[in-house]
């Protein structure tokens, strides 16, 4: 049950919502109920890559999650996407199967906040759409700025449908927002939320902290980095090049190849599962290695770290 | 095979408590080498091809309907060993629906789920209970969720809230605890809990322990183990009874040491929650004396030697001085010197005769 990690999920409708935005709800292929999920909380699918490459996988902001009624999803159709969005767009139908990771939240609501600000630019509305349920339900205060293009501004103030007494405004073209003085207006105790294209939610940061904000009070969209660019270990001591999969860890494609190795928390915390490296530049993401330990180069925790070269070669 | 309960046991008083040989084989011995110290030993927990305490996300076992007496009993003397702050509300639906489902799923001979929408019935045949209410109102049901399902279920409970780069533990249950007071605790941060564990701060141990939990993922929980000694089979050891079990240490010697020493293990598990986000930490206490755990012999080897190297602060945190000389001496006999295999598997498949 809990360590089911795959949905199996079907289209139970995609309808057009606007030019290039389609929504999409899926519920469980066999029938059954779905987990729930927070606001905030995404999900990703697999889908097919057009070249017949490996399966892309793409993160979707949860709009609304509800264990029966099924998941519903905003997807934008971009140019420049790798053909996940295009899929999505041009072949999938309803009846269709999709397989989906079970939610993950990295981009929660904060329990003490006294009042909520909610900014989002384009698509990042997709999350606000999951908050702004929720704070209604809960009663709490919030105030929410949709930054959209001049042509789009219809569509978003459409699906965002303030209710009487709810600041929740529509600001038509990048700078019709005036986030200075929207966050300097702001009561103690103000926690901000972003989603949006990254220069947006990095210069709304940039405000915040210079206005003085601390940093726990201002949170970003994160879909997380799980994966990254394949890369290539060599084995030097059994003789043998792993190929790494960009949605693969270093060190399940060492086991996938074989190769018997200790590991225990599989989340870069522990230690167990340290491999003395001898060539090539780590990215170490873990939380086991000292800074020290890191410069000297000679070791990596394959379980969450990757490789910046193409190669890197370990001593086992 | 079909878990035989006894619902006579007893964990105060008389201590009417014992292991049957199948419970002392899956007992979750802690020590996985023959020397102990703090450490990250958190692992993935549920994997496929678990065996004993690790193979369902709640372990449910012969102990199951006398600890939830013995619960019932620690809450009817002091209410306050149930405590959840106001914004852990949807933590409390969430732990009520992973417990409920984990149970029915992993023993639908003992406990049924059924739903309809928001109208769920609940049944608990070892309990005898059987509830209809409706999912996320509170007046449907006897006690809060959280503590209704709680007192259904073996081992302490804490929620904590994560927030600011850490975790709150803003909620709990405990009645099962080794010498912690969630009245006291509630509402602290995870360093400021673990405040007065010796040594393993100095060593990163929770900065580490802390990045790695708050990164628990909904449907991927987590686990280790810890372990104190307790003596008799006493599950409230709280510091608000202090009073009543810190004398017992007083009371143990070279004749009684065997039956009466024993040791602790808590199976701590963490799982992320899918509506509040918060993670749900279970501290499921398993208890068995000195004279069981020695019918294996490696564990009685492994025993001695982990008992005899420990480190003296950790003697001392544990609450051990008093007695430590008493009890390595004791399990001196059980170590003829040979080596033990990695891992904590008993290695036998029946206990040695007494």
């Amino acid at each position: 049950m809990m360590d089911d990690r795959t949905l199996s999920l079907r289209v139970a409708a995609a309808p057009l919502v606007a030019t290039g935005l389609r929504r999409l709800h899926l519920v469980a292929a066999d029938g059954s109920r779905l987990p729930p999920a927070a606001p905030g909380a995404h999900i990703t699918l697999t889908l097919p890559s057009p070249a017949g490459a490996r399966p892309l996988r793409n993160s979707y902001t949860l709009v609304e999650a509800d264990p029966e009624r099924g998941y519903q999803l905003i997807v934008r159709r971009t140019d420049r996407s790798r053909g996940g969005s295009h899929h999505i767009h041009d072949r999938l139908q309803p009846g269709d199967t999709i397989e989906a990771t079970v939610p993950h939240n990295l981009f929660a609501l904060h329990s003490q906040a006294r009042k909520h600000l909610l900014i989002a630019g384009g698509i990042g509305i997709t999350p606000m759409l999951a908050f702004v349920a929720h704070l209604r339900e809960a009663r709490a205060a919030f105030e929410l700025h949709q930054i959209a293009s001049a042509d789009e501004a219809g569509v978003f103030a459409a699906l965002l449908a303030p209710h009487p007494g709810e600041r929740i405004q529509v600001h038509a073209g990048r700078d019709a927002c005036d986030i200075a003085a929207l966050l300097a207006a702001q009561p103690l105790g103000t926690h901000v939320y972003t989603c949006g294209p990254g220069a947006m939610m990095d210069r709304i940061a940039a405000v915040a902290a210079e206005l003085g904000w601390p940093a726990s009070h201002v949170h970003r969209e994160d879909f997380g980095a799980a994966g990254g660019e394949p890369f290539t270990a060599r084995l030097a001591r059994s003789g043998i090049d792993v190929a790494v999969a960009g949605d693969q860890t270093l060190l399940e494609a060492i086991e996938a190849a074989g190769i018997d190795t200790p590991s225990l928390c599989r989340g870069g915390a522990c230690g167990v599962c340290i491999l003395p490296l001898s060539e090539g530049d780590p990215e170490h993401r873990d939380h086991f290695l000292s800074e020290a330990e890191r410069a000297s180069g000679c070791h990596i925790m394959p379980c969450v770290s990757r490789s910046r070269s193409a190669t890197l070669v370990l001593d086992i | 095979m079909a878990t035989a309960f006894k619902p006579d046991e007893t964990f105060r008083g008389d201590f009417r408590y014992s292991n049957s040989a199948a419970a002392v084989l899956r007992f979750p011995f802690p020590f996985v080498e023959d020397r102990y110290m703090y450490g990250i030993n958190l692992e993935p927990h549920t994997r496929p091809g678990s065996s004993g305490a690790f193979a369902v996300a709640f372990d449910v076992d012969e102990h199951y309907v006398a600890e939830c007496a013995e619960r019932a009993l620690s809450l009817a003397q002091d209410p306050g060993r149930c405590l959840v702050l106001p914004h852990m509300h949807e933590a409390e639906w969430d732990t009520l629906e992973l417990i409920m489902e984990s149970l029915a799923a992993d023993y639908p001979e003992h406990f049924t789920l059924e739903r309809e929408g928001l109208d769920w019935t609940w049944t608990n045949r070892p309990l005898g209970l059987h509830q209809t209410f409706r999912f996320g109102d509170a007046g449907t049901l006897p006690y809060p969720p959280f503590e209704y399902i709680t007192r259904q279920a073996q081992g302490d409970f804490t929620l904590q809230d994560q927030r600011d780069g850490t975790l709150y533990i803003d909620g709990g249950i405990t009645t099962t605890q080794a010498d912690w007071s969630l009245a006291f605790d509630v509402g602290m941060t995870f360093h400021e809990w673990h405040g007065p564990v010796p040594l393993a701060h100095q060593a990163g141990v929770f900065d580490r322990a802390l990045q790695y939990l708050m990164r628990v993922r909904y449907g991927h929980p987590a686990r280790r183990l810890n372990w104190t000694l307790t003596v008799n089979p006493r599950l409230d050891t709280s510091p608000e009874n202090y009073p009543i079990w810190g004398p017992d240490r007083a009371s143990l010697t070279p004749e009684n040491i065997a039956d009466r020493l024993f040791l602790r293990v808590e199976l701590q598990t963490f799982y992320r929650l899918p509506r509040s986000n918060a993670l749900l930490f279970g501290i499921r206490a398993y208890l068995a004396n000195l004279a069981d755990l020695t019918r294996v012999p490696k564990w009685g080897r492994r025993l001695h030697r982990v008992m005899r190297d420990l480190h003296p602060e950790v003697v001392g945190y544990k609450g051990i001085t008093r007695y430590h000389d008493v009890l390595v001496n004791h399990l001196a006999q059980f170590d003829d010197g040979a080596p033990t295999s990695p891992g904590i598997a008993p290695d036998v498949d029946a206990l040695r005769e007494m």
